[in-house]
């Protein structure tokens, strides 16, 4: 596979190894991200090379899986996509019900889009911040941060995490929304679209940052089909693939919003995807919040979902099936599922296999950052060193889910 | 007698200018922290002291109790030089500003001049020695024995001598108006007119040049490359700490305290304040007083812009950087004097 479509911005000269260096780019550079390493070669400012080089940060989370019963398995989840734990929440739990053939009820899906939407606020809005930050502009950083902690407060204020929260369960919710939630998230929801317009006059107006992201690190959209990007980075090439639009799940099917795409493929295309997302996933969470209705927020699988403390207290059957469910688990009927959702990033995919009992058989899980970084050494060739930074933030890559 | 009592004075005025000088450029620190601070929305250093007022002395004594770490590999003696000479260049052209006119103590006839040295060739002088700074950068980049530190030092001594240029350029507009390279006579001539004198109104492309190219001198935001935290992880001082970092530290705001100077004497009248000779009468204390304050708060204004821009703008990239240097500060810089020629040439009583 070659980048043939697009040539680079600038011509590499082949030239003698001893005018070229090579420069080990991480594990610890403010800018990779967390614990990425580049093996980098240069030819003076301009990179010959990159090689991502990972797994400073495996943990081992797909073989933990198999060792922890199903509504454990939720809270291993939490770890790999820091930035959106509620979607890895969200596509663990809709694979087991998926297997498990439970009915979710409108309540809890609702929640679920909500909640959904507002981390993927949450998780651009550190990729902006950080995004900005590599390129300079350190003040977006803080508007960021300061939007996303009030986000970090709603998320907190229903599950109780603010990173880890663990919110969704199989078949359900942990516990419904706390009582004035709604005002606070429409709080939330009124201002938040003058902070992107802030964004924008930070950032998107200004001549050098522009400089810095049009036409760096470009890919075709055949390419990108071809190395399977996915989320914003495939839709900033141009390419209309949404699984909230494709292959809707959860109720997303009831949700009027639109799938931004930008033609060309660089740095910039992908940012501006990523704030038109932000104003859609505004829109969607508005719509979600205006239809909570009253109702259950767990089904109706007393075998599966843990009671009512209420009903322990004073239901003899409910009281056995908690301790069933927290002792020894669920039993999964045999089969495997593979199911993708739309996450911040890109397609988040689980793949869980199960030979029936409380344990799965293998869980995987396709991470939108690991196949996105796979383009980065075609991306980075020919540019120069400030644009792999520039490169690497518009990946939006987080550490946490490549190694797993 | 008469010189040893010629030189204990100007042992005096050195020693008093430099401490003046030094607890500016440490209480910047402390304000680009604070207003970086209010931009962002949080607080910045309030802790030591009042309002945070005492934690300069605090980052003083942290860089002194921190461990002094040398590489391995580094080339020590050259290492040990670097941030000597930075620093060194950065404070030897403090001898040259006036500060103010002269000012006379009251109900005594001694006067004092607010300057410590008036020579003919101040402006080169200035040229000269902030142009050796970049061997401190450059030699730094180089000793440390680091390849990012190598490209921060590259990088610095590129944009630096590119950016000399435009900066060296947009002087020579000044030099034409005035006629002379002594500061102080740049500043009397500036005098008069209730302020429209100044020479940013003569030629405020040239005043633009001058701030572009002294921004990139300085190393600082939208010009920061040579330390692009980022991509250098600190640029040519990655292997500094403790006491040698902190000279760098030191050089760098002592540079961005003496190009706000410059430019303060250059374009916005030097001491001159508006009326202030109508109301206090010349040659006065309060006049001299006054004059003074009047200078240190327009090199404030200066450094508070520096601070506003790190709050507010990203970074070019190395080639841009170049680019705009070259193609456009350049030719800008010669159209300034082409500009003022034509003036001089039209009006020549200017």
């Amino acid at each position: 596979m070659s980048s043939a479509t697009i040539p680079p911005q600038f011509e590499i000269v082949d030239r003698p190894l001893d005018t070229q260096m090579t420069i080990s780019m991480g594990p610890q550079h403010p800018s990779t991200h967390g614990v990425l390493r580049l093996e980098l070669v240069l030819d003076g400012e301009l990179v010959v090379k990159a090689t991502p080089d990972i797994g400073y940060l495996h943990t081992g989370m797909e073989k933990l899986f198999e060792y922890k019963k199903y509504q454990q398995g939720i809270v291993i989840t939490d770890r790999m996509d820091y930035l959106n734990p509620l979607g890895n929440n969200l596509a663990y739990v809709m694979a087991a019900e998926k297997l498990l053939g439970l009915e979710i009820p409108e309540r809890a899906l609702t929640i679920r889009v909500l909640m959904c939407e507002l981390q993927r606020i949450a998780s651009h809005l550190v990729w902006l911040g950080t995004h900005a930050l590599d390129i300079g502009a350190m003040t977006v950083f803080f508007y960021c941060f300061r939007e996303r902690e009030k986000i970090l407060n709603l998320i907190e204020a229903a599950s109780g995490g603010r990173l880890t929260p663990s919110y969704f369960r199989i078949g359900g919710l942990m516990m419904d929304l706390p009582a004035g939630f709604e005002n606070r998230c429409k709080q939330f929801l009124n201002d938040f679209p003058q902070a992107v317009e802030e964004f924008h006059k930070l950032l998107t107006g200004n001549k050098i940052f522009q400089r810095r992201t049009q036409g760096i690190g470009r890919i075709s959209a055949e390419d990108a089909i071809d190395w399977g990007l996915s989320g914003p980075c495939l839709r900033g090439s141009g390419v209309n693939l949404d699984i909230r639009r494709a292959n809707p799940y959860s109720s997303y099917e009831q949700y009027d919003f639109e799938v931004p795409t930008e033609p060309d493929g660089d740095v910039w295309a992908r940012y501006m995807v990523r704030m038109r997302e932000l104003k859609e996933s505004h829109k969607i969470s508005v719509q979600a919040l205006s239809r909570l209705q009253p109702g259950p927020v767990k089904a109706d699988a007393p075998k599966v979902v843990l009671p009512d403390r209420e009903a322990m207290k004073s239901h003899m059957d409910a009281l056995i099936h908690h301790f069933l469910i927290v002792t020894e688990g669920f039993d999964v009927p045999a089969g495997e599922v593979y199911l993708p959702i739309e996450a911040s990033k890109g397609e988040l995919g689980v793949y869980m296999k199960s030979d029936g009992g409380a344990k799965p058989n293998r869980v995987h899980v396709r991470g939108p950052s690991f196949v996105n970084l796979s383009v980065l050494p075609v991306m980075s060739e020919g540019e120069m060193v400030a644009d792999i930074v520039a490169i690497i933030g518009s990946l939006d890559i987080v550490l946490g889910e490549i190694d797993r | 007698m008469d010189t040893a009592i010629d030189i204990a004075l100007k042992f005096a005025a050195i020693t008093v200018a430099f401490v003046v000088v030094l607890l500016i450029v440490a209480y910047t620190v402390l304000a680009e922290r604070r207003v970086l601070g209010f931009i962002q929305g949080r607080l910045g250093p309030n802790r030591v002291g009042y309002g945070g007022m005492l934690q300069p002395f605090a980052d003083l004594l942290k860089f002194i109790l921190k461990e002094d770490i040398v590489p391995d590999k580094s080339t020590r003696f050259v290492y040990f030089l670097a941030p000597v000479i930075a620093t060194m260049a950065a404070l030897m052209t403090m001898i040259v500003y006036p500060f103010g006119p002269d000012i006379r103590i009251p109900f005594t006839s001694i006067t004092i001049p607010l300057v410590i040295a008036r020579f003919d060739v101040a402006l080169l002088y200035v040229l000269g020695v902030t142009s050796v700074g970049v061997y401190g950068i450059m030699l730094a980049g180089w000793s440390s024995n680091n390849k990012y530190s190598l490209m921060g030092g590259l990088r610095a001594s590129a944009q630096m001598i590119s950016y000399e240029l435009a900066l060296g350029l947009s002087l020579v507009g000044v030099i034409m108006l005035a006629g002379t390279l002594e500061l102080g006579r740049i500043v009397e001539m500036q005098s008069g007119w209730h302020g429209l004198r100044w020479f940013i109104f003569f030629q405020p492309l040239g005043f633009i040049i001058y701030l572009t190219a002294a921004i990139a001198e300085t190393n600082r935001i939208p010009f920061d490359l040579p330390e692009a935290e980022t991509e250098l992880v600190a640029g040519y001082h990655t292997e500094y700490s403790a006491m040698k970092f902190a000279l760098f530290f030191l050089a760098e705001y002592i540079n961005m305290f003496t190009v706000s100077m410059l430019a303060t004497t250059l374009f916005l009248g030097g001491w001159n304040v508006p009326f202030a000779e109508d109301i206090f009468g010349r040659g006065t204390f309060l006049f001299g007083l006054v004059s003074a304050v009047g200078f240190i708060l327009k090199v404030i204004f200066f450094l508070f812009l520096y601070i506003w821009l790190r709050g507010t703008l990203p970074r070019f990239r190395f080639d841009q950087l170049m680019n705009f240097g070259w193609k456009i500060l350049l030719p800008l810089a010669l159209l300034n004097i082409f500009i003022i020629a034509t003036l001089i040439f039209v009006f020549p009583n200017l």
